[in-house]
């Protein structure tokens, strides 16, 4: 698999990291109840079509970014506005 | 029907006496019936822990009017694509009590079915690559014993006569230092066992309907009523999902977000070969296993692919690791070749661990989570989650996997990786 | 003719050709029983010409399951039958076949099951009996090569279609790469005589394959399968090499555009022996006999279906088999039959053939008209079948691709649009050579071709058994699957056509169904009263043919398989008898053993050495990020538990960071080099994920704060100097002044040491007066040497990883991996105390979870046993009186307290000090008595720190 990245171009999927559900908050903010923090850890979308993830360019530019693709067909889809 | 009729069971005798027509009597496995407009029980998913849990539902809890929905064909998901590891090797104790039982289970199945699931308790060595993994293995195994289950730590020679093709050369990348054995533990024929629990079930009256979607699940006041299908609404008071890599997408149709992330799992087999592996190994440092089917192959397995993905088809890197870790270890197997591979849907949790457990929806259960485990899980699986749908509390078993460990923080993380599904 | 090249099959010697294959030898020398069935165990022959054989299957060497087509033949090969024993010319193993009736398909679920003692001596005899070939004993001698390369448009298969389509994509400038196995069956299975543009159709393709080759843009990759299509348009590629380099080359390839090119498969015919050595397929026969001039036999019957394999008969009529007859199930045949006729050869049409006669070898056949009445006997030593082509859509179907049933061909055939990757050829349906091309070449490109055009096949494929008749008819010759199993399978409910291939193993042969598949799906379908379109057919999976292990892996083998850093001193490592261990991706020394001492006696000396004189300890492996920015205190205010707002400049202060979910990430130094200047100091193991954690904090949480972090672990070289004397050696080493109000404890200075622009902190993980001299990794072992011979004087001696793990462990300080293993939080490790009140930080608010205030989680905890000398049992747990409660993470001797000593995590441990409990190790059979403490051994008050 390519990944888009952002910066570098598509490059192949073993350069990256996987980050998960880009909805997730990116940290869970000190004063979150223990419910939104339970929520925010564990209860990820999982859609079976277009998914907003994140993925972490470890081996190359070593940026975060947020991107779409379908899972059923692991095709990265253009970033929805 | 009867499943251990004189007439009709599997038997040497019987299949002398059908050999002598032909074959042409041995009746269906099971039948293949209509829905029923309603049922005391609906379990959704025709896999083996959808058909287990008919099975113990009947015979354990007298619940007959069951029936077990499959969207296409039974065994057809993990079922059968799973490389069919039965282990019950875990350091925390919830994992160790569940698939100890489970292992007891499975000892006693081809009888309890009459339905060779040709259970091969070949042991599994789990390999250590560093002094550290060794103590880490032996802490495994002292905690094995001291819940009743059986380890044995093997040194250098003893391995080097349990598995003769290993490399034991000092000098390896991944030098192997030791290994933890769990003697009874082993592999079954996977299909076998779907078709196993789905004939015994369906000798009891459970109806088995294939090429049956859910849709959706209809609710009344925070509780269940039944399902939606593609061959129409079927009523039931209790519902069970055991629907693995799909337990989002129902838990969904009843509001539920659950914490699981579905991900793909790759597997593989090599050409068939005359025996040369006769135990199951792994390495938790390479994150590989394989064993060695009665058939004559090779089975291999890794890493999962490490995001979400409903597609049942993976990237060759994760397989081409699973080799390369294989060759770590057997370097004599380079000449052998990778006949097939395949893709099975993971239901991973949060933790790693599975969830038997109620939901938050009176009258729907959830089976669901199994991550890399369920193929082992299967009886235990069933069996609990019977027991949690008959009386609506779960067993002593199952009580940790609940759903609500998460919010709670009372965890089951044999790996400690955290809330990173694709880590665990 | 000369038959030059020598080689050995079960020991007999013969000669083969330079361009012969194995098969194609053992044809020409007559060899007709060259395997065994899996199951049964009959004799069988060369069955097909490339990866769709099933029989000739042979052991080369060392090597297993080799394809005799697929085998070229070289000097000195020595070929060994499998499955038998003791020759697939005698093999005892041919019992099995006796006791056939108690073998139909799932016999083993049916019975093997009591009394359950058995079972393991029935699975016994099962295994020995499955398998095919031995597997290899000894390394592999060969090296295997991985290439990747992007292309806009790959073309898979270099027949008439790949080529006509590689010719379409060439353009200047754009990269064509056209991959062909070199098994080109398309010429193999039609009209002999066709002519493109005026020439032999053969000539017309090698020309335009020369002029490709040519091209510079264009490259072509012979002897070379595709086996697998995966996401993002990348295919594998395994490509075969000869000469002295390496075995094979697996490319990896990004092409733009895939187009499939591979062609169709010819199904063999279904009939009672079909399995009897000189049963062959048409196109394989006439393959080896106009390629490799192998004839398969003196006199041949042809049973066909298809207008293709009469042009065979003529060729093989041509190259000398007399044809017996054509059987024909269809009344009429197209004009490739005229031809036949018209050269002599019986065509018997509305006929077929119910069975092979002969048991070690083709004898004739029995044919009658397909409505039935009299049968009438062929004679013949061979018997080529041809049932209709199925196009080779692997690829296709891998890559996502439906397909779509097709009356008229009885096959399914690439529905377009279903999938980015385009077929075009035999596997898009097409029957001649015009229609191939075409499917191309836009019509001003396209040559003339003149060629005989096929009528519609025969979609007959299972021939009825006739009252009276015996013998097995198989559907897939290499799993030994028949007819009847296949009705018993739907008989006895299986209802899908994966659940009858996974009851009955069809198609799990190692050609994956190519053969079998369809005429399988077919045969059940009829059984079930369903149509075959319903019914389907069974999805093969990657790889298109099997792959070899050491090509999969490449040049990860052997001490490649993974990466191994070391630090810029490993050299000094090596040469001083340093014993390394692999430290995750490391390599670190563990200790420095001198002769004649134990492990126990090098680390004992190392520890004490280090606590009363001086060690020097390599900790390059840390990990290190550089923090630069005016937010870095408000960074590490976040991620620290404990509060960073006052941190003087050129102070060090020690820190904890958690994980989201609260659980104890990494520990570690932070050190404020400037205004707005820091360095932080992570666990060797834990680099990679705290950079991911701080690079996502950094850019998705907090992309406000003003902090660039980049990480230097490999730019620096890190030395650690311990013990009572560590200041005299840094002051021989230091240029600038390293006395205790200069550089106290947890304060840093910069400057040159032996010359080396150099940072030095004064922090410790021994629990000793320690310095942490940072240099440019280039320098590391100049310092380190220099060190050495500034601390010979006061008896420095080097110490390893399992020295620094004991005086840690003496000191109490927990370890990610040990103490920290995922599921403690702060609190289980005792340090409770350092989450500041004062600001949140990350991890907190998932920490008040009900579950983490419970009075029963295991707390970090010391044991000592109670008699001094009593090791700890190594990877104990602890219970008190029942289950487990416990486990020590870290049991040792301290050379420094003179006992054994242990970290443990111990439920409710803080509550129980004093308490006795008992350390077990069942599997040594090992249980001590301990006795918990604190966990801080040595020195807790830290005097030895300050000096």
């Amino acid at each position: 698999m390519l990944i888009p990245c952002p910066h570098c171009g598509p490059r192949a999927a073993e350069e990256f990291e996987y980050g998960g559900d880009a909805s997730a908050p990116p940290t869970i903010p000190t004063e979150a109840t223990p419910e939104q923090a339970h929520a925010a850890l564990h209860l990820r979308a999982n859609p079976r079509g277009p998914h907003r993830e994140l993925w972490y360019h470890a081996a190359g530019c070593r940026q975060w970014f947020t991107a779409r693709r379908d899972t059923l067909t692991h095709r990265f889809l253009a970033e929805a506005p | 029907m009867d499943i251990f009729d004189p007439v009709t069971a599997f038997s040497f005798l019987n299949l002398a006496r059908n050999a002598l027509t032909g074959h042409r009597n041995w009746a269906r496995m099971w039948r293949s019936p209509p829905p029923q407009p309603a049922y005391d029980v609906v379990l959704v998913g025709g896999g083996g822990h959808g058909l287990a849990t008919a099975y113990y539902l009947a015979k354990l809890h007298g619940i007959r009017r069951a029936a077990v929905l499959e969207k296409s064909w039974l065994g057809g998901g993990n079922t059968g694509r799973n490389t069919t590891m039965v282990r019950s090797n875990y350091l925390l104790r919830p994992n160790a009590m569940f698939y100890e039982h489970s292992l007891k289970l499975w000892e006693g199945l081809s009888g309890e079915l009459n339905y060779n699931v040709m259970f091969s308790q070949r042991g599994c060595i789990t390999l250590a690559h560093t002094q550290s993994d060794l103590t880490g293995l032996m802490r495994r195994g002292n905690a094995m014993r001291l819940n009743g289950i059986d380890a044995e730590l093997l040194d250098r020679e003893a391995l080097a006569r349990r598995l003769p093709a290993l490399d034991l050369s000092p000098t390896a990348r991944l030098p192997v230092l030791g290994g933890l054995e769990q003697p009874r533990a082993g592999t079954a024929r996977h299909d076998a066992v779907a078709w196993g629990y789905a004939r015994a079930a369906d000798a009891m009256g459970v109806d088995i309907i294939q090429n049956c979607e859910v849709t959706g699940i209809r609710r009344e006041g925070g509780r269940v009523t039944g399902v939606e299908t593609t061959l129409g609404f079927i009523a039931a008071p209790k519902v069970g999902l055991c629907v693995a890599g799909s337990s989002g997408l129902l838990g969904a149709m009843a509001g539920l977000r659950l914490p699981i992330e579905t991900h793909v799992l790759q597997a593989m087999v090599s050409e068939p070969v005359k025996p040369v592996l006769d135990a199951v190994v792994a390495s938790g440092a390479l994150h590989f296993y394989a064993s060695q089917s009665d058939k004559g192959e090779l089975v291999m397995g890794g890493d999962i692919d490490g995001h979400n993905s409903y597609a049942q088809r993976g990237s060759p890197v994760p397989l081409d690791h699973a080799v390369e870790s294989c060759l770590a270890l057997f370097p004599a197997f380079s000449r052998l070749r990778q006949l097939r591979s395949w893709g099975g849907l993971m239901d991973m949790t949060m933790d790693g661990s599975p969830i038997i457990a109620k939901t938050p929806v009176e009258g729907l259960y959830l089976n669901g989570g199994w991550c890399y485990g369920g193929f082992k899980a299967t009886p235990a699986g069933g069996w609990c989650f019977a027991h949690t749908i008959a009386r609506d509390e779960p067993h002593a078993l199952n009580a940790p996997f609940s759903l609500d460990r998460f919010a709670t923080g009372a965890l089951i993380d044999e790996r400690g990786a955290g809330a990173t599904p694709w880590l665990h | 003719m000369i038959r030059r090249i020598p080689f050995r099959f079960d020991g007999r010697e013969y000669r083969g050709h330079e361009r012969d294959t194995l098969s194609s030898a053992l044809l020409a020398n007559g060899v007709r029983i060259v395997g065994r069935s899996f199951k049964y165990h009959r004799p069988r022959g060369i069955f097909g010409y490339g990866a769709d054989e099933p029989n000739a299957l042979f052991q080369l060497g060392d090597e297993p399951n080799c394809r005799g087509g697929l085998t070229p033949l070289t000097a000195g090969l020595d070929a060994r039958g499998q499955n038998a024993w003791p020759s697939v010319g005698f093999d005892l193993g041919a019992v099995a076949g006796l006791a056939a009736p108690l073998l139909p398909a799932g016999f083993y679920y049916k019975t093997f099951m009591a009394p359950r003692r058995l079972w393991p001596l029935y699975e016994g005899l099962i295994r020995r009996a499955a398998g095919l070939g031995r597997a290899p004993r000894a390394p592999d001698p060969h090296r295997y090569d991985t290439r990747h390369a992007h292309v806009e448009v790959l073309v898979v298969g270099g027949g008439p279609a790949g080529i006509a389509a590689a010719m379409a994509a060439a353009a200047p400038g754009r990269r064509v790469m056209l991959v062909d196995d070199g098994a080109r069956l398309g010429l193999m299975a039609g009209d002999p005589d066709a002519r493109i543009g005026g020439q032999p159709a053969a000539d017309w393709l090698a020309a335009r394959e020369a002029e490709l080759a040519a091209m510079p843009d264009v490259t072509l990759l012979r002897r070379a399968t595709a086996y697998a299509v995966s996401d993002s348009g990348r295919v594998d590629v395994i490509q075969h090499l000869d000469g002295g380099g390496a075995r094979q080359c697996r490319w990896v390839l990004h092409a733009g555009r895939i187009i499939l090119a591979t062609g169709a498969q010819e199904r063999p015919l279904v009939f009672a022996d079909n399995d009897r050595p000189g049963v062959m397929l048409a196109s394989a026969a006439r393959a080896y006999a106009t390629r490799h001039a192998a004839l398969p036999g003196r006199r041949a019957v042809i049973f066909t279906g298809d207008d293709g394999a009469y042009g065979t008969a003529l060729a093989l009529q041509a190259a000398g088999v007399e044809i017996e007859a054509v059987v024909d199930p269809r009344p009429h045949a197209g004009p490739l039959a005229e031809a036949a006729r018209t050269a002599g050869i019986r065509c018997l049409p509305g006929q077929v053939v119910v069975k092979a006669l002969g048991a070690r070898g083709v004898k004739g056949c029995l044919a009658r008209p397909i409505e039935g009445g009299a049968m009438r006997r062929l004679n013949a030593d061979t018997l080529l079948v041809s049932g209709g082509f199925t196009p080779n859509l692997q690829l296709f179907t891998q890559a996502g691709g439906r397909t779509g049933f097709d009356e008229g061909s009885g096959a399914f055939l690439p529905v377009a649009g279903s999938t980015a990757v385009e077929c075009v050829g035999g596997c898009a349906g097409a029957v001649s050579l015009a229609e191939a091309l075409a499917h191309s070449l836009p019509p001003d490109a396209m040559p003339a071709v003149e060629e005989a055009i096929p009528a519609p096949p025969s979609t007959l494929s299972v021939m009825p058994k006739p009252r009276g008749l015996r013998g097995k008819r198989f559907i897939d010759l290499h799993n030994d699957v028949t007819v009847e199993d296949l009705n018993l399978a739907v008989r006895e409910g299986f209802g899908h056509i994966e659940q009858v291939k996974r009851y009955t193993t069809l198609g799990m042969g190692t050609d994956q169904g190519r053969t079998s598949g369809l005429i399988g799906a077919g045969h059940a379908a009829g059984q079930m009263g369903r149509a075959l379109a319903d019914v389907g057919v069974t999805r093969p999976r990657p790889p298109v043919s099997p792959v070899t292990f050491g090509a999969l892996a490449g040049g990860h083998v052997g001490p490649n398989m993974a990466p191994s850093r070391v630090t810029p001193i490993q050299p000094w490592h090596d040469a001083n008898g340093a014993r390394m261990a692999q430290v995750g991706s490391w390599r670190r020394p563990q200790l420095y053993p001198r002769a004649h001492e134990t492990d126990q006696q090098a680390i004992d000396r190392e520890v004490l050495n280090t606590r009363t004189a001086v060690g020097i300890v390599d900790v390059s492996t840390l990990g290190k990020f550089d923090l630069r920015g005016r937010d870095v205190p408000e960074l590490l205010n976040r991620v620290y538990v404990n509060a960073w707002s006052n941190l003087p400049v050129g102070r060090c202060r020690y820190g904890v960071m958690l994980r989201e979910d609260g659980m104890v990430l990494d520990d570690g130094t932070t050190s404020r080099l400037g205004e707005n200047h820091y360095v932080m100091t992570v666990t060797t193991g834990n680099a990679e994920r705290v950079q991911a954690h701080l690079d996502r904090l950094l850019q998705l949480a907090w992309p406000e704060l003003d902090v660039r972090l980049t990480p230097v672990t490999e730019q620096w070289a890190a030395i650690g100097i311990a013990g009572p004397r560590a200041r005299e050696v840094l002051a021989a080493l230091a240029e600038f002044d390293v006395s205790d109000a200069a550089l106290p404890y947890m304060a840093l200075a910069q400057g040159q040491v032996v010359g080396i622009p150099a940072r030095v902190f004064r922090i410790s993980f021994s629990g000793e007066r320690a310095y942490e001299v940072n240099v440019p990794a280039q320098h590391g072992q100049a310092l380190w040497e220099a060190a050495m011979a500034a601390g010979a004087q006061h008896g420095i001696m080097p110490y390893g990883t399992e020295a620094m793990l004991t005086m840690r462990a003496e000191k109490g300080f927990f370890m990610p991996g040990f103490e920290a293993d995922g599921r403690t939080t702060l609190d289980d490790l005792g340090l409770g105390r350092m989450m500041s009140r004062k600001k949140g930080c990350v991890g907190q608010a998932a920490l008040r979870r009900p579950a983490f205030a419970a009075p029963d989680r295991k707390q970090m905890v010391g044991l000592l046993t109670l008699d001094a000398a009593q090791p700890m049992p190594r990877g104990a747990q602890i219970v008190a009186d029942g289950p487990s409660i416990g486990h020590i993470t870290a049991g040792l001797y301290s050379a420094t307290l003179e006992r054994w000593i242990a970290l443990a995590l111990v439920e409710g441990g803080r509550a129980r000090m004093g308490e006795t409990l008992t350390a077990t190790a069942p599997m040594a059979g090992q249980s001590v008595p301990v006795r918990v403490v604190d966990p801080v051994f040595l020195d807790p008050e830290g005097e030895r720190l300050r000096g």
